[in-house]
């Protein structure tokens, strides 16, 4: 309609106030979700704080755990934070390399068809429940063997695989192509363009991408229950035996009867919460410094 | 037609064929480096450019000139195998180089391009200081002994040694556009490639810069081939020393692809072309 009226009434007759109304509606529906998501995290970390804060101490992180004792004496998972550590760290040692050799096979070498199909069984992947890769590690490692760390990181790191390649295949598909031609056009054999000239830009992404990978699997349980959960109270970080881990001791702490143990589940809950925090922020650092070199390189 | 002479002062009011470059020897006596014979490109299936033959002379810039779309740059990209990197990518015919065809199966295409260079339209620096964007080429290609020299030679060739021999260590990325595609001169000529190709190298930079490379051709030709694809026919008329005019041709059912129309000395191509269509595609008058 252009009448060329600019009065209340030819605004009226067009609907106007009626659409002015929904669009508020649907603008305030779109911020409370909004709104409800972050609530969400915000009670989440309020009440693990709340509850945990009492037990956090450093006596937490560098004392072990006494069991069976009747009187009240101050413990910590000292046992657990280092078989996280222990165990995170070789699942990330196992998955690191192979991931970036899938994204770089994928994103550089491989024809489309491949390409499209071994993506798709990478996010597959990615979509198995943790407690079925538990499952499946519990049969191909820990049957006949017993539990061990190792056997703990093996499932750790078929959770991370799909992550770190998924991430670092979007960083190499971010290198642009006119760098490889420039490498290529002097007489450059690809696969040493591909390490001299693409790698390096992708490594700010590569870490970013294991940093939320290590973040993810170090509050995975369920595939631990099965192969590194029969563990004894003392430090150790020899990885041929099971190992105590933070998110297990939460959830056999979880189902003590003493309520002190409940505390000091919390107390862990919010550490590996502050932990996961920290790893993200880092990684979102991370990710916005190596974008914006890359995006200085076009 | 009109006559030949009122045709003539037409084209030279346009197109100024600069007559203080480097005279082209007499034709008998060129080496032919490429000789290019029935070359069909196709992507997915489309063909790009049909039958194209010409040869190309060892020694002498040689111009590909025509409108957008006719293919210039999908056959400049044959001549080193550079469009291996596109998977619908498809050829047909012969590009002997030299005498042997580097289409054919057993050729490395790393070999082709060890020996025939290539400068892109944008400028494409490594994000390496500018010493190793020249260095980097020659290390990985064995070229070790005398790094420096080589540096510093390729960039002087490069009529760019003047503007960083202060700031080697500076990053290539604080160049500006000018300086970086000089710089991606010198990075091709530094691996001592035998022919240098050019796909629109001055497209981006200020008529400063452009003047800077094309100069630059000239001074280096005695050393090196270079076959240069540019849509500016002045460029063409003041670098070349044979040019090609590639153009459009449609289809029945709308296919369109890029044809070789004429190839032959610039001078008679901007001044008495054969063929009506290079003629009214020198003198501004393509639809």
């Amino acid at each position: 309609m252009s009448t060329h009226s600019l009065t209340k009434a030819a605004l009226r007759a067009e609907g106007l106030p009626r659409r002015r109304a929904v669009n508020r509606l649907m603008e305030l529906l779109a911020w409370l979700a909004a709104a409800l998501a972050v609530a969400i995290l915000g009670i989440v970390v309020w009440s693990v704080a709340r509850r945990g804060a009492g037990a956090l101490n450093l006596d937490l992180i560098t004392k072990t755990p006494v069991q069976f004792s009747f009187t009240p004496v101050r413990q910590g998972l000292a046992n657990a934070f280092a078989g996280s550590l222990v165990i995170v760290g070789i699942a990330t040692a196992m998955a690191l390399p192979v991931a970036i050799l899938v994204a770089v096979y994928l994103n550089e070498f491989a024809r489309a068809g491949i390409r499209t199909a071994v993506s798709l069984t990478l996010d597959v992947l990615n979509g198995v429940p943790a407690i079925v890769i538990g499952i499946f590690v519990y049969g191909l490692l820990v049957v006949g063997r017993g539990q061990s760390a190792f056997a703990g990181s093996f499932a750790l790191a078929c959770i991370m695989l799909p992550l770190v390649a998924r991430s670092t295949m979007e960083v190499l598909a971010l290198v642009p192509s006119s760098l490889r031609e420039a490498s290529l056009a002097l007489g450059v054999p690809r696969w040493r363009t591909t390490l001299s000239i693409v790698l390096p830009q992708t490594i700010g992404g590569i870490v970013t991408g294991t940093v939320l990978a290590v973040a993810r699997v170090a509050g995975e349980t369920a595939p631990l229950l099965f192969v590194s959960s029969l563990v004894g109270t003392q430090v150790s970080w020899d990885p041929h035996h099971a190992l105590q881990t933070v998110p297990v001791a939460i959830f056999e702490l979880a189902e003590s009867p003493d309520p002190a143990d409940h505390t000091r589940a919390w107390a862990a809950a919010l550490v590996l919460l502050l932990f996961i925090l920290v790893a993200s922020l880092g990684a979102r650092w991370l990710a916005t410094r190596s974008a914006r070199r890359l995006s200085a390189s076009r | 037609m009109q006559s030949t002479a009122a045709a003539s002062t037409t084209i030279e009011r346009i197109v100024k064929v600069d007559t203080s470059r480097q005279p082209m020897p007499s034709r008998e006596r060129l080496e032919r480096i490429f000789s290019i014979e029935h070359l069909d490109a196709l992507y997915g299936g489309k063909p790009a450019i049909k039958d194209i033959s010409l040869d190309v002379y060892k020694n002498l810039v040689t111009a590909i000139i025509g409108p957008s779309g006719c293919g210039k740059s999908t056959f400049i990209r044959c001549l080193n195998r550079m469009n291996d990197l596109i998977p619908s990518f498809s050829q047909t015919g012969t590009i002997r180089y030299h005498g042997q065809d580097i289409t054919d199966a057993g050729v490395d295409p790393v070999a082709v391009r060890r020996n025939i260079g290539m400068v892109f339209q944008r400028p494409n620096p490594f994000p390496k200081s500018i010493y190793d964007n020249v260095a980097w080429g020659m290390r990985v290609l064995g070229m070790k002994d005398s790094l420096d020299e080589r540096v510093e030679r390729a960039l002087t060739q490069a009529a760019l040694w003047d503007e960083v021999k202060d700031r080697l260590k500076a990053s290539a990325l604080s160049l500006s556009g000018g300086q970086q595609q000089r710089l991606c001169i010198a990075r091709a000529i530094a691996v001592e490639p035998d022919v240098v190709l050019m796909d629109e190298p001055a497209s981006a930079l200020d008529p400063i810069a452009t003047a800077a490379i094309e100069k630059l051709m000239d001074s280096l030709k005695s050393e090196y081939t270079f076959v240069i694809v540019t849509h500016n026919m002045q460029q063409a008329a003041r670098v070349a020393d044979m040019t090609a005019f590639f153009s459009i041709s449609r289809g029945e059912e709308g296919q369109r692809w890029g044809e070789l129309i004429e190839y032959d000395a610039t001078e008679k191509i901007f001044t008495t072309p054969s063929d009506k269509r290079t003629e009214d595609y020198v003198t501004g008058r393509f639809g």
